[in-house]
Order: C-alpha cells, then structure tokens, then sequence
C-alpha cells in the first residue's frame, strides 16, 4: 500500500466553523490531542455570514424571557419534530456559552445597564438574539479562532476529507487531499467531530458557499450512519435577487428585526393576509403594533414579517406567481421606511445593519436608506443531519460525533433565526467533550490498509481514463442544482420528487465519468468532481424523505398534501445505507416527551 | 451581452505570465464572476481562492489592475471595460498557483501577539458590565476579515520583505483591538516595538486606502499605537524631554 503522510490525534475534528471550533476549544480543554481539518483557510467558515445573532434566554431586554419559553419557541417553530430532549438542552445551555465566549474576547452590543442587549427575531416570543451589529457569525468564529490558536489545537488549513476511515466497528480516522498540492493525508483518531455544515450547493439559487457540499452528512451516511429529517431543508424568505451574480446571498432577517417590511408591487404589507393559525394569536393586528414591537413595546405583539421563515418564503412565492412580484422576481423588503419614524434613520439603518447597507451599495448600487431592496427565497439550511444522541452528540457508529448543521434534531420542520448560532455553541461543546471522553475511554484502533487504499483510488479517478471524452464536473453539479431548485425546491409534489430520483441516478452515473484535466495542485475542476459523490448523496436523501412524507409541514411543503397530518406528525424518517449499497427509508416514531416539558408546551401554546 | 479580455496570471513558485482570456460580461457581474466563468468554461485548473461571494470572509483577495482588491465586492461596471482587466495573485505573499498565494505567515504572526487576558468580573452574576461606547470604540478594528489586502500594499512587506521583524498593518489592527478591548489588561507595547516593527510603518496610510472594510488602520489603530510605545517603552525619560521641550504627549 502507498505510504501517505499520517497525522495521529486522539480526538479529529473535520470542519472549522463555528460547531467545529467550539468542540475543538472543548476537547483541548480536557487535556486530549485534538486536530481540526478546514476545507478553507481558518477563519473563513461558513459561520462567518452569520448576521443576526445568537438566541440565548439570557432575559436581558425582556425578563419575561426564560429556557421554558425558548424551549417552547423551538418546538413549534419545529412543528413539533424536533428532539425535545436536544431542544431542553439547547434552551438552558444557551446562555452559558454566550457569556463564555465574552471571556474569551467576543463582543455584543449593549443594553443601557451593559449586558448584553437582544434583538427580536421570527419565531422568537421576545427579544433573545445576543449580536453585535449583523456580523456575529464573524464576531463568533474569530472571537474562537483566536483564543483556539493559543489552546495547542494542530489546524490542517486547506484540506478536504473525502471518506471516514472505519476499523474494528468504529470510526478510525480520515482520509483527505491538501487543497495546495493534491497531496494524500490520512489522518489516525480515537474519535471523530463531523462539523462540515451545510448542503446549500445542492440547489442553484443559495446562500451557501461552494463549501456547502453536505460533506459530512455524506461521509457519516457512506460510515454507517443514519440521516434524519432530511425533508426539511429551510430556504430563507430574504436573499438578493438582482443583480444575477448575487442572487441567493443573505439578507438578514435582522432587516425585519428591526422594523424592515416586506411590500408587493401594490405597495400591500401581503404578509397581514398570511398569518397561519398556529400563530395568530401571536402576530399584531395592524402596522402600528407591530412597528411598536419592533422598538421594544413588551405590549405589542410581532409584525407578520417575523412570521417563520418558511411562511413569509412561501408568501413572497405567491405574491410572485400571481403577478405581484418586483421586477426581477422578488418582494420589496423596505427599510428605509424607518424615515417617517426615527430622525436621522439613514444613520440609525448604517449603525444597525452596517454590512447590509455596504452589501447593497456596492453589489446591487442600491442605498438601503433611501430605497427597498429586493428579496426572494434562498436555499439556506439544512434541518436534517446525522442522527446523534441528543446528550453525547454520538452518532450510532462508535466514536463518530456530529454537531452543527450538520447534525440533526434540535430544529425538527424548520430551524428558528438565531437558533443555528446557539445550536452550533452548545452542541459543538457537548461533542467536544464527549469525543474526548471517548478518546480517552477506548484506545487507537489500527488502520484498514485496503480502506485506505480505496479511499486513495477512488479520489484519483477524475484523473483516469480519457479526460477529453470525460464529463465537465461543473455541468454535472449545475445539472444537479436545476433538479434540485426545480423539482425538490420550496413546493413539492410526488411527480416531481420522483423525476428528480430518476434524473439523480443519472446524473450519478455521468458523475463517475467526470474528469478533471490538469495537475493535482489546486485543481478546482478535481475538488468539485470529488464533491459531486456527496452532493448527490444529500440530495438522493432530500428527494426521497420529501417524497416519503406525504404533508406539508414547516419546509416541506407538498401541493399534492397541502395540509398538515397528525399522523406524520408522530414520526421523523431515517435514512441509511443499505447492505447492497441502496438507500433505505424508514419511518422512527418520535419517543413520547416527558410531562414536565408536555406541560411547558401546554402553557405557553 | 459584450465580451472583455481577463488576463490573468497563471503560474506557480517557479514563475508565470498573464494569459488572456475572453468571456461573456452580463449585467451586475464583479470580477469573481468572471474568474469563475472561466474557470468553468475554459480553464478548469484555475487556482482560485474564494468562499462568502459577499466581502465578509476575506478570501478571494487579488490585484486588479494593479490594485488590491477583493474580486467578490469589484463590479465590472467599476472598471474601465473598453481594455482588459488585468487580475493577478496578491505580491507581498509567495505564489502557490495561479491567483492563489500562501497566507501561512499570518497565521503564525498572529500567535505571537500575546493573547486577549480579561479582567475579572465585576457583576454579580459572574459577567461583565461594558457600556456601548466602550464597545465601538473597538468595533472597527473588529470588523476585520482578514482578507490581508493592507498586508499586501504595505510596502515594508511588499518592497522591503520584512516579513521577519514587521507584523504589518492587519495585526496592528489585531494589538488595537485587544490593547484597546474594554476587557483587556495585557499591555503589548514593548513587543509591538521590539519584535512587531511598529517603528517601520512611516504611516503613508496605503493600508487604510485598500481597507474592503474601510476600517482607519493607520488613524485609529497605528497612531495610537505608536503613541502607547513612546509612552510606555521609552518612559520615563523621553516623557521627560517631552516635558521640558514642551512638546505635546499622550499622557500614559
């Protein structure tokens, strides 16, 4: 077999993100090896665009607040699938790691008496999210990077892993490729942190980066691991629509937060004629009460526009099916509005929303003060994920952990905004401590000579064969996207779900043809090949849960079920690979939840 | 719809040249865009680093036309389309391929700034009381992306290679926030002096010009800084010769 540079840890974690960071902190802090392999530089993570903030029950701006309520604002945000034992967790464990982290150097806005001040968000009963202006995804990730770097952590920069190595019945370790060189690495654990994120780049219009590849929802299945909830993929009502460049990058929902309205070209507030009944007793009457709500009235109730994300997606997409739409396809979400409230509201708009305000003015020549942007729905986030113990993070192959995005659970139908931040802080703790704990409870198993081997083959194989007749890897992944945005998009139905499985399998034949001309050094036609295997992965497992799922319930949303079914409302579905290879779906009735959270639920309905 | 020649740099440690290529320029496109479209048209091997698309992750940092750039936040309509658009690897880093350089140095400069050392808390619930102002005084060096442009301009690294004795504008940047950190209570003077080369940056404020956050690098973070040494590295008897010059100083 040939001899690869081997890098030893005992506990390895692959990603750099938020989730991966903070596991990372974690592990270092209990005394164990740790290594962190980043496809990107360090630093650059996917958590970085993180603009709103950070849900925490801290009770800063509103003492109302609490676990209970947030713990209650999750699940029906959820529609009542998530795991509740991982949603209690998430609730109380929330605003330790927020404070944590100002002791490690992050920085939030203040309240008038100095704590930390908390913006209100969708979904959210009160004022919860901790940020500082809308850059706390980077506030957070360097607030991590910096004090990690001085914690002994081995950072492998600009590395992809494309397999998880398995021996003895556990996960062992992983093989990759240096992004610079091409060079093969291996890397030997005692327990493995999967935090790679998102699966964006399975549509065409996302928010993700290129990074959103669904890696290590694929590495844990391709393991032996199972995915869970894999229907619910969250496309976020707000992302720009023009110019075409642009299209699907975030706006944040911080806009709405802080009095942004979204209009047809009417100039209607459609949002008052969407109010769903699950929370109508929850969403103001008229527009004055929900501009009070939005300077902080504890009296008024939420404007409709911080409605769940996917409603207000649903709602722009029916504003533009029927011919309300803005020119380039969109809604007017308008901010500058704020004029006929606040004197000096372009000031008061570039202090609030600074990277907003920038992102416009120079990508789309737009001046958010003066003039209504344009918005549409972006693919954004991956509800489902590995499936993990909600108190250890394990996943049901030994020694493998998942947290962040790429784990599942905590947001069951539909994530709440902020609520990705605090997930990856919590749960990025928990799988830290926990893979350490592993590393020290069971010894390094030896490597799989032959799995390594085979990891090596398959990666060289855009390289093989005739690279003038091969398939472009960009086109296939294109291809992809068109049947994921067109066919397992926002709505759904049967017919489509089961084209887009026949047009997944074909393009999973034309994937093994996909070459790569070139040299091995930063070969992004090469990278891209080698994602492919996990995209249509993700995407196989999103096609068939939507399909499975006859509802519509939080992101899925079937024209063919339009209703909400108790039934499915019992179940979550599980999706693992079968032992000739084939993907297997099964329907996991959701454990009965304990009376004590039963009865939080009840009261605050 | 117009095509525009790109001459990009292709090449690698051992060398390179530009190499023109034509695309296809449509409405909104920025440069990265560009890049992209080749890449996936013409020239699959194309080094190119990039991840966010929207100035916030600090990657995709090159020279176009000659300027330090972010290729993500450069709108085409910017330029002046009637010639080619020359796009080439940042200078003031080694060339690994193509538009790509290694970035590696920065990474260990960082580590050698003494890290960030709170006080102890002073609320009751274990946590700290800062107010706003205290907050954004900081805010601005913390907007960094790390994208290095200010690092590539500056000429003491890009001219005079002195990679080994300066830490270069994004890490004074770095020692601002933390010295200036409401929280903070290292003290880093000495250091920025003996080992960061602050006495090399004759403040021609070329890093605050290409700053994609527009962070006031030189104004707000270096000034300062420079303060801070004469204060505290060459007290007490250069204060002294302040005083009985009578020249204006910063009181320590």
């Amino acid at each position: 077999m040939p001899e690869f540079p081997t890098h030893e840890y005992d506990v390895l974690i692959i990603g750099a993100g938020g989730a991966g960071l903070r596991a990372a902190v974690e592990a270092a802090g209990q005394g164990v090896t740790v290594g962190v392999i980043c496809k990107s530089l360090l630093g650059k993570a996917h958590t970085v665009m993180a603009e709103g903030g950070a849900a925490a029950a801290l009770a800063n701006v509103d003492e109302r607040d609490g676990w209970r309520v947030h713990f209650a604002d999750t699940m029906r945000g959820g529609q009542y699938l998530s795991n509740w034992k991982m949603a209690e967790i998430h609730a109380k464990e929330a605003p330790d790691r927020i404070r944590e982290l100002e002791a490690w150097g992050a920085l939030f806005d203040r309240t008038e008496d100095g704590r930390i001040l908390q913006r209100n968000f969708g979904g959210h009963a009160y004022p919860r999210l901790a940020h500082v202006g809308d850059r706390t995804g980077l506030e957070m990730i360097r607030a991590l990077q910096d004090h990690g770097v001085h914690q002994g952590i081995d950072f492998q920069m600009e590395c992809t892993v494309t397999r998880l190595l398995l021996a003895g019945g556990r996960v062992v370790g992983a093989f990759a490729y240096d992004r610079d060189r091409g060079r093969f690495r291996v890397f030997h654990a005692k327990a493995v942190v999967v935090a790679t994120g998102g699966l964006g780049k399975a549509f065409r219009i996302t928010s993700n980066s290129w990074e959103g590849t669904g890696d290590g929802h694929a590495l844990a299945y391709e393991a032996g691991a199972e995915l869970l909830d894999m229907e619910f993929v969250q496309f976020h009502p707000t992302g720009m629509v023009w110019p075409p460049s642009v299209r699907g990058i975030l706006v944040t929902e911080g806009v709405r937060g802080e009095g942004g309205v979204l209009r047809n070209s009417e100039g209607e507030r459609f949002m008052f004629d969407n109010v769903p009944e699950l929370y109508k007793s929850q969403t103001a009457d008229t527009e004055e009460e929900g501009w009070r709500y939005c300077t902080g009235d504890p009296n008024a109730r939420r404007p409709p526009e911080l409605l769940t994300r996917d409603h207000v997606a649903r709602s722009i997409l029916k504003e533009v099916e029927e011919g309300r739409g803005s020119p380039h396809g969109g809604a007017f979400l308008d901010i500058a509005w704020l004029r006929e409230k606040i004197p000096n509201h372009a000031d008061h708009i570039k202090r609030k929303l600074p990277s907003m305000y920038h992102q416009f003015k120079q990508l789309a020549d737009l001046d958010i003060t003066e003039e209504p942007m344009e918005v549409g729905p972006t693919t954004h986030y991956a509800m489902g994920g590995v499936r993990v113990d909600a108190e250890t993070q394990m996943s049901v192959v030994p020694g493998l952990f998942a947290a962040g995005e790429c784990a599942a659970g905590l947001h069951g139908a539909n994530r709440l905004g902020g609520n990705s931040l605090s997930d990856l802080l919590v749960f990025g703790m928990r799988a830290g401590e926990h893979a350490a704990r592993f590393a020290r409870e069971n010894g390094l198993e030896g490597l799989d000579d032959a799995a390594v081997a085979g990891a090596a083959e398959a990666a060289l194989a855009p390289f093989e064969g005739d690279q003038t007749a091969g398939e472009n890897p960009y086109q296939i992944q294109y291809d992809l996207q068109d049947i994921m945005q067109d066919r397992v998009g926002i709505i759904r139905d049967g017919s489509k779900l089961e084209s887009a499985l026949e047009g997944i399998a074909q393009l999973r034949a034309r994937a093994k043809a996909a070459s790569a001309p070139g040299s091995r050094e930063y070969n992004s036609g090469w990278h891209t090949a080698l994602d492919l295997g996990h995209l249509l992965t993700v995407a196989e497992a999103i096609a068939r849960a939507a399909l499975e799922r006859e509802e519509s319930r939080g992101a899925q949303t079937r024209d063919d079920f339009p209703d909400k079914d108790p039934e499915w409302g019992k179940v979550n579905l599980v999706l693992t690979k079968g032992e000739s290879g084939q993907m297997e779906i099964e329907r996991v009735p959701i454990p009965p939840i304990t009376e004590d959270l039963a009865q939080i639920i009840e009261e605050m309905g | 719809m117009a095509t525009n020649t790109f001459k990009i740099w292709r090449g690698d440690a051992e060398g390179g040249a530009l190499q023109d290529y034509s695309t296809e320029v449509t409405e909104g496109m920025v440069v990265l865009d560009a890049v992209h479209q080749i890449q996936a048209e013409q020239a699959p091997d194309l080094a190119v680093r990039w991840n966010c698309k929207a100035g916030k992750c600090g990657s995709c940092s090159a020279e176009v036309n000659g300027m330090p750039r972010l290729m993500c936040m450069t709108r085409l309509n910017s330029l002046p389309m009637d010639e080619p658009v020359s796009i080439e690897p940042m200078r003031a880093f080694p060339p690994v391929k193509d538009l790509v350089t290694d970035v590696s140095w920065n990474y260990k400069v960082k580590k050698t700034i003494r890290p960030f050392k709170p006080r102890a808390p002073d609320a009751e619930d274990g946590t700290w009381r800062m107010d706003q102002a205290d907050v954004d005084r900081v805010m601005e060096f913390r907007k960094c992306i790390e994208c290095y442009l200010c690092q590539d301009v500056c000429h003491v690294l890009r001219e005079h290679h002195k990679h080994e004795e300066f830490v270069g504008p994004r890490f004074f940047v770095y020692a601002a926030a933390l010295e200036m950190h409401p929280l903070d209570e290292e003290t880093r003077s000495k250091e920025l002096w003996e080992e960061g080369g602050i006495g090399y940056c004759n403040i021609t404020k070329c890093c605050t010009n290409v700053c994609p956050e527009n962070i006031t690098i030189t104004d707000n973070a270096i000034i300062p800084l420079k303060e801070r040494v004469v204060d505290q590295v060459f007290d007490p008897v250069s204060r002294a010769f302040r005083v009985l010059s009578g020249r204006k100083g910063k009181a320590p």
